[in-house]
C-alpha cells in the first residue's frame, strides 16, 4: 500500500503441505484443535498452540544451506519455484488445566495466544497464554551427554544392593567421617576401589554426539487477570510486553513476573453499567509507546503510554459509524472487532468483525481506507447465526510482510486473500484442503441461491462447524498457514 | 586403606558429582570448586578442571550462575595472579548465556579478577576477551561486553584506547535495545576511565545520542547517566552539556523519563552544583511538582525536604512552597501520602515563623484528609516539627485525627497508629495524654482483632518505660487490673500478656503487691488456656519477685497448677516449676 504502482496481479495459491490431516470419517478430537498460530520474526518458525495445552513448533527446511539445498532439490527433481517449506521439529504441554478453588473456577488449559520473542544463542523464545496465565518458554537444543570414567565406579544397581540414587555417594562420605565399619555392606566396595588405587584424581569425560530438543518454562505471570486473556503482545523494547482481558491491559517485564502495571482499565464502577469490552490488543512494531486496542463497539483506540501511566484516556479513536437507516438488531453484534494487527511498517491497522476486514490508517480516524466484505452472502442467515451462536465467533486476520494483501478465514474451512494495495480488485476464496481452489467458483453462486433460508444449512456449503479461525502470514513470503481444526495447512504463492 | 586415600574419597565424590544427573549434587560439588581445586593442585586445576568447566556450559542456570560465582574467587587455585588469565575462557562463555543473571555474575567476576590481574595480561588476554564479545553475534555476549570496558581500558595503549571508545559507541547504537541499555547503564564507569580531554569530545557524544533514543527505556536509563557523567567534568562542561540535557529530560514526553529526572534530581543538583541549581533547576522541579502525571508529582512530591535544604529559605518560600500547597490538595491520595511523609521536615529548613505562617496550616490540612496513610504520615514525623515550633499549635489538631485513626475500620490503620503512640506521647507530654489518649490505649486492649490487642499491650510496656513506673501505678495499672474479669477469655488473655510485659518495667515491689494476686486468681480460670498461660507468666516472673514471695505465693500456685487435668496446663506449670529449682540452686 505503501507505494502507488501497478496494482499487483492476483496471486495463484498453491497447496504446499498439511500437518495433522484428518483421514476420512476420522472423529476431531476437542483437545487437538488448533487455537492459536504464529509465525517467528524472520519466518524460519511456525508455532501452534492447540485446545490441549500444547504447542506443536515447526521449522523451515527449505533454505537450510546453499550446498545441501540445491543438491536435495536435484535429487527431488522439483520445480525451481521455491517456497517455505516445514518440518515438525518439536512439541511440548505449555498449560494443564487447572482449578480456581477461591473462584470455583474451571480454567482451561486452552492455548489462547503465541507470541515469539528475541531469539538468543540459537535458543527460542516464546510466550503461550490461556485464559488466565501467561508462560515464557525456552526452546533449545541441548546436547545429550555421556559422562564416563568417573573416579569412583559408576554405582551399578548389581553391588551390595546399590542403586544408581544421587545419596549413594553422600552414604560413602557418612562411611568415611565414621571411620568406616566391618559389617558395613559398603566397605567392601571402599576396599576393593582403594586397592585399585584411588591414589590419584581425575575428571569424567563427557562426550556428547546428539542433541535433543528441551523446552523449559522460564517464567510463569500469572494471578494478574480477573477476566479472560484475549492477547498477549511484546513491545520493541524487547524488554516488556502487554496482556489483555475483557476489562483491563496489563503491562509486564519479561524478567519479572511477580508484577505488572495496569495500563488500561475499562471496568466500571459498576459492572452494570458495563458496555464495552477490549477484545484485542497490540503494541505498534517499531514504536515502543504505542499500543492499539480493539472493543466490542467496533472501535480501535490508539493509546500513548508516554502521557500517564494509566491510559484510560486514548489519544486516537478510529470508528466508522453506521448509517443511521441501516441499523439493525445484528448491527451492533456484527460490528464487534474479533482481531487487530499492525501492518509491518505500523502504519495501518488491519482489523476484522464478524462480517467484514478493515484497513485503517492511524492517521486517519475519520473511517478506515479499506473494506472487504468476508461473507456478505451470510448477512440474510444472522438470524440464525445468532441463534446458534456462531454470530460470536472470533475470527483473526493477517497482512502479508509487503503489505499488499490481507487474509481472514470463514465458515466451511474457506478463508480469503484481498489485494489491498491501490486499485487491486484481487478477491479469492480458498478452502483448507489439498485443493484449495476447488470451491472457488461454484460457492458464492450456491450461496446466493439460497437466500434466507435456515434449513437448507448442510454440511457441503455451508457448514457452520467448519470454522476457519486462525491463520497467519508468513513474514515475508506470499505462504499462509491456516488451521483447519485439528490441521494445519498451508500455501504459497 | 592406605591414609592418602582417606582425603581423596570425598574430593573424588565431589569431582564425579560435578556432573550428577542431580541438580543439588552438582550444585553442592560447584559450590565446592575450591576444594576441588585444591586437592588437583595448581596445575592440574590449570590444565584439567578449568578447561573441563569450560565445556560445561548448558548446564542449568543455577549452576552456571554458582559457577560464575566461585570462578571470580578462584585466582588462588590456579596459581595467583600470574595464572588468572586462565580464568576468562570459562567465564567468557558464561557471560554470552542467555540467562540474565548468570551473564551478570560472569561479568562481576571477569571485572573482579581482571582489577587484580597484571597490566600486560590485561592487555594480553582481557582486552581481546572484550573486544570478541563486543563482537558478538547474539547480543547477550555484547550485553556482557559493557560492563567490562572500564576493566579493560585503563591499561590500553593509546592506539587500543582509541579502538575501544569506538567499539564502545558502536555498542551505543547496536540494533537490540538490550545492548543500548546496558551500554547505557555502564556509561558512567567507562567514562570515570576515560580521559578528560576524550570524555568532553567522544562519550559525551556517545551520551548525547543516548538521550535521543527512540526506546525510552534506553532514555531512561541516560537520565542516570547524567548524574555520574557530571560529577566527572568540570563544573563549567557540567553546565554546558549535562544541564541542559537534564532541563529537556524534566520535559521529556516519556513521563517514565521525567519521573526518573524527579527521583534522581537530588543527584542531579549535587553535579551540576548549587548556584545552576538554583537558576536552572528550580524551575525544572517546579515543573515536575506540577506535572501531568501522578507518578511523577509523586516522585516530585518525595524530594521537597531534600531539594529545600539545598536551597536558601528564601527560595524555597519563594518557589516550592506554593507547589507544597497545592500537592497538599492533589487528586492523588498517593501524591499527597507522599508529601506528607516528608514535609515534616521541611520546618527545619524554613525556620519558625515560616513554618507557622505557611507549613502549618498545610500540616493541618494533611491532618484531615480522607485517606489513612496521609495522616499517618505526618503522625509519624511529629517530632521533626515539635523542634522547631513546638507541639502546642499541632495539638489541637492532632486530637481527633488520632482518635479518627484509633477507631480506623482497618485494623492496619489502628495498628500503625498504635505503634506512634510513645512516640506521640513523648511529644505531647504526660498532660496532654493522661486527658485525651489514656482512654484510647484500654480501648485498644479490648480490640476484635488479635495483632491490634498484642500491639496495645507492648503499647503499655512503652508508655510505662517513658513515663515510669510511678505514672503507670497511676494511669495504668488499675485500668488494666479492672479488664480482668471480662468474661471473654481472650481478652482476659490480653491482660494476661499487658502484665507480664508490665512486669519487668513495674518492678518487684508493684508486681508482688499488684500483678501478682490477679495472676494467683486467674490460675482459677475455667479455660485452659488462660491457666497455662498464667504458669508461663509466673515463670518470667522469677527474675522479677523475691524468694520468699516465690515459694509462699508462686510455687503453691504451681504445684496445684500441676495436678490440672488439663495435659498443657500440667506441662507448663512443671516448666516453670523446674525452673525455679533451677534458680534455687544456682543461688
Amino acid at each position: 500500500m505503501d507505494d502507488v504502482a501497478m496494482a499487483p496481479e492476483g496471486l495463484e495459491w498453491k497447496f504446499s503441505q498439511v500437518f495433522g490431516e484428518r483421514a476420512a470419517g476420522e472423529e476431531v478430537q476437542e483437545v487437538d484443535i488448533i487455537s492459536a498460530i504464529e509465525f517467528d520474526k524472520n519466518g524460519d518458525h511456525l508455532a501452534t498452540g492447540d485446545r490441549g495445552g500444547r504447542v506443536v513448533l515447526f521449522e523451515r527446511t527449505d533454505k537450510i544451506d546453499g550446498g545441501v539445498h540445491r543438491r536435495v532439490l536435484e535429487a527431488m527433481d522439483c520445480s525451481s519455484s521455491q517456497h517455505p517449506e516445514f518440518h515438525y521439529k518439536t512439541e511440548f504441554q505449555s498449560h494443564e488445566p487447572e482449578f480456581d478453588y477461591l473462584k470455583s473456577l474451571e480454567i482451561e488449559e486452552k492455548i489462547n495466544k503465541i507470541r515469539w520473542c528475541q531469539t538468543a544463542n540459537n535458543a527460542m523464545f516464546l510466550l503461550s497464554t490461556n485464559d488466565k496465565t501467561i508462560k515464557f518458554w525456552k526452546v533449545q537444543e541441548k546436547k545429550i551427554k555421556k559422562v564416563c570414567n568417573f573416579n569412583l565406579d559408576p554405582p551399578k544397581p548389581t553391588i551390595n544392593g546399590f542403586v544408581t540414587t544421587s545419596n549413594a555417594p553422600t552414604s560413602f562420605k557418612t562411611c568415611f567421617t565414621n571411620g568406616g565399619s566391618n559389617d558395613n555392606p559398603l566397605n567392601f566396595r571402599n576396599n576393593n576401589v582403594s586397592l585399585r588405587g584411588l591414589t590419584s584424581l581425575h575428571l569424567p569425560t563427557v562426550t556428547s554426539h546428539e542433541t535433543s530438543l528441551l523446552a523449559r518454562c522460564r517464567k510463569t505471570y500469572a494471578h494478574a487477570h480477573d477476566y479472560h486473556i484475549n492477547s498477549i503482545s511484546n513491545n520493541s523494547d524487547c524488554e516488556t510486553f502487554i496482556s489483555a482481558d475483557d476489562l483491563r491491559i496489563n503491562l509486564w517485564n519479561l524478567e519479572i513476573s511477580s508484577q505488572s502495571f495496569n495500563i488500561v482499565d475499562k471496568k466500571p464502577a459498576n459492572m452494570e453499567d458495563l458496555t464495552e469490552v477490549i477484545t484485542s490488543a497490540e503494541f505498534h512494531p517499531s514504536h515502543c509507546n504505542m499500543l492499539a486496542y480493539s472493543s466490542s463497539k467496533g472501535s480501535i483506540r490508539l493509546i500513548d503510554l508516554r502521557q500517564s501511566a494509566l491510559c484510560d484516556t486514548h489519544s486516537k479513536l478510529f470508528e466508522e459509524h453506521e448509517a443511521p437507516g441501516s441499523k439493525s438488531f445484528f448491527s451492533d453484534i456484527i460490528s464487534s472487532i474479533s482481531d487487530i494487527k499492525f501492518s509491518k511498517g505500523g502504519r495501518y491497522i488491519l482489523s476484522r468483525d464478524y462480517m467484514t476486514l478493515k484497513m485503517w490508517d492511524i492517521n486517519m480516524g475519520s473511517g478506515p481506507v479499506a473494506t472487504f466484505q468476508v461473507h456478505e452472502h451470510l448477512r440474510p442467515k444472522l438470524c440464525d447465526l445468532y441463534e446458534n451462536d456462531a454470530i460470536f465467533d472470533k475470527f483473526e486476520c493477517c497482512l502479508s510482510g509487503d503489505g499488499q494483501r490481507v487474509a481472514t478465514g470463514s465458515y466451511s474451512h474457506l478463508f480469503r486473500v484481498f489485494g489491498c494495495s491501490e486499485g487491486s480488485t484481487e478477491a479469492t476464496t480458498l478452502e483448507a484442503t489439498k485443493n484449495p481452489t476447488r470451491r472457488q467458483v461454484q460457492t458464492p453462486p450456491r450461496f446466493l441461491r439460497s437466500p434466507g433460508g435456515s434449513d437448507d444449512v448442510n454440511g457441503n456449503s455451508f457448514d457452520l462447524t467448519t470454522k476457519l479461525l486462525h491463520l497467519a502470514w508468513h513474514p515475508s513470503e506470499n505462504s499462509i498457514a491456516c488451521a483447519a481444526s485439528n490441521s494445519l495447512y498451508m500455501y504459497y504463492a | 586403606m592406605s591414609m592418602v586415600d582417606e582425603p581423596l574419597y570425598p574430593i573424588a565424590v565431589l569431582i564425579d558429582e560435578l556432573k550428577n544427573d542431580d541438580i543439588q549434587l552438582r550444585l553442592n560439588s560447584i559450590r565446592k570448586l575450591s576444594t576441588i581445586a585444591r586437592a588437583l593442585g595448581e596445575e592440574r586445576t590449570r590444565k584439567e578442571l578449568i578447561p573441563f568447566l569450560s565445556e560445561n556450559n548448558d548446564d542449568d542456570d543455577e549452576v552456571l550462575l554458582a559457577m560464575a560465582e566461585e570462578l571470580g574467587v578462584f585466582i588462588p587455585y590456579v596459581g595467583g595472579l600470574e595464572y588468572a588469565h586462565v580464568l576468562l575462557p570459562p567465564l567468557e562463555t558464561l557471560c554470552t548465556v542467555e540467562e540474565t543473571c548468570v551473564r551478570d555474575k560472569a561479568v562481576e567476576s571477569l571485572c573482579r579478577i581482571g582489577s587484580q590481574m597484571r597490566e600486560t595480561d590485561l592487555v594480553d588476554w582481557f582486552i581481546p576477551l572484550v573486544k570478541r564479545l563486543a563482537a558478538g553475534e547474539w547480543f547477550t555476549a555484547r550485553v556482557s561486553a559493557c560492563g567490562l570496558f572500564h576493566i579493560a581500558y585503563p591499561s590500553a595503549s593509546e592506539m587500543l584506547k582509541a579502538e575501544l571508545r569506538t567499539i564502545y559507541s558502536h555498542l551505543c547504537q547496536d540494533d537490540m535495545p538490550m545492548v543500548r541499555r546496558s551500554a547505557s547503564t555502564n556509561l558512567g564507569k567507562f567514562a570515570a576511565t576515560v580521559e578528560p580531554a576524550h570524555l568532553k569530545t567522544e562519550i559525551m557524544q556517545i551520551f548525547e545520542d543516548l538521550t535521543q533514543d527512540d526506546q525510552d527505556s534506553v532514555r531512561l536509563l541516560a537520565v542516570e547517566g547524567c548524574a555520574a557523567l557530571g560529577k566527572l567534568l568540570e563544573p563549567q562542561d557540567c553546565i554546558a552539556h549535562i544541564l541542559p540535557v537534564i532541563v529537556i529530560f524534566s520535559q521529556d514526553k516519556s513521563w517514565r523519563v521525567r519521573y526518573m529526572v524527579a527521583n534522581q534530581l537530588y543527584e542531579l543538583c549535587e553535579a551540576v552544583g548549587p548556584e545552576p541549581t538554583k537558576t536552572d533547576l528550580v524551575p525544572a522541579y517546579v515543573r515536575l511538582l506540577r506535572d501531568n502525571e501522578a507518578e511523577v508529582r509523586i516522585a516530585a512530591a518525595g524530594k521537597v525536604t531534600k531539594f529545600s535544604r539545598i536551597l536558601s529559605p528564601e527560595l524555597a518560600v519563594q518557589h516550592i512552597l506554593p507547589c507544597v500547597k497545592e500537592l497538599s490538595s492533589d487528586s492523588s491520595q498517593h501524591v499527597r501520602s507522599a508529601l506528607a511523609s516528608v514535609i515534616m521536615g521541611m520546618a527545619p529548613v524554613l525556620g519558625k515563623d515560616s513554618t507557622i505562617d505557611q507549613l502549618l496550616p498545610i500540616f493541618l490540612s494533611l491532618l484531615k484528609d480522607e485517606f489513612p496513610d496521609v495522616r499517618l504520615n505526618i503522625i509519624s514525623k511529629l517530632d521533626q516539627v515539635n523542634q522547631v515550633i513546638g507541639i502546642d499549635l499541632l495539638s489541637q489538631s492532632l486530637l481527633p485525627a488520632i482518635v479518627e485513626l484509633a477507631e480506623d475500620r482497618h485494623w492496619r490503620v489502628r495498628l500503625a497508629i498504635i505503634e506512634y503512640i510513645p512516640l506521640l506521647a513523648s511529644q505531647l507530654g504526660v498532660g496532654f495524654f493522661d486527658d485525651k489518649l489514656g482512654a484510647l490505649c484500654m480501648q485498644w486492649l479490648q480490640d476484635k482483632v488479635y495483632s491490634i490487642r498484642e500491639a496495645a499491650a507492648n503499647n503499655l510496656k512503652r508508655l510505662a518505660e517513658e513515663f515510669g513506673p510511678d505514672w503507670a501505678m497511676q494511669h495504668i495499672v488499675p485500668q488494666v487490673l479492672e479488664m480482668v474479669n471480662n468474661p471473654h477469655y481472650l481478652y482476659r488473655m490480653t491482660i494476661l500478656s499487658a502484665i507480664s510485659l508490665l512486669a519487668p518495667v513495674m518492678g518487684s515491689e508493684i508486681t508482688c503487691s499488684k500483678l501478682l494476686p490477679v495472676v494467683v486468681t486467674l490460675a482459677k480460670d475455667r479455660v485452659a488456656n488462660i491457666r497455662f498461660n498464667v504458669a508461663k507468666v509466673l515463670q518470667s516472673f522469677i527474675p522479677i519477685v523475691d524468694q520468699s514471695v516465690m515459694e509462699k505465693t508462686v510455687r503453691p500456685c504451681l504445684v496445684e497448677l500441676a495436678e490440672d487435668p488439663d495435659v498443657d496446663v500440667r506441662y507448663f506449670s512443671k516448666q516453670a516449676l523446674e525452673a525455679i529449682d533451677q534458680v534455687m540452686m544456682s543461688t
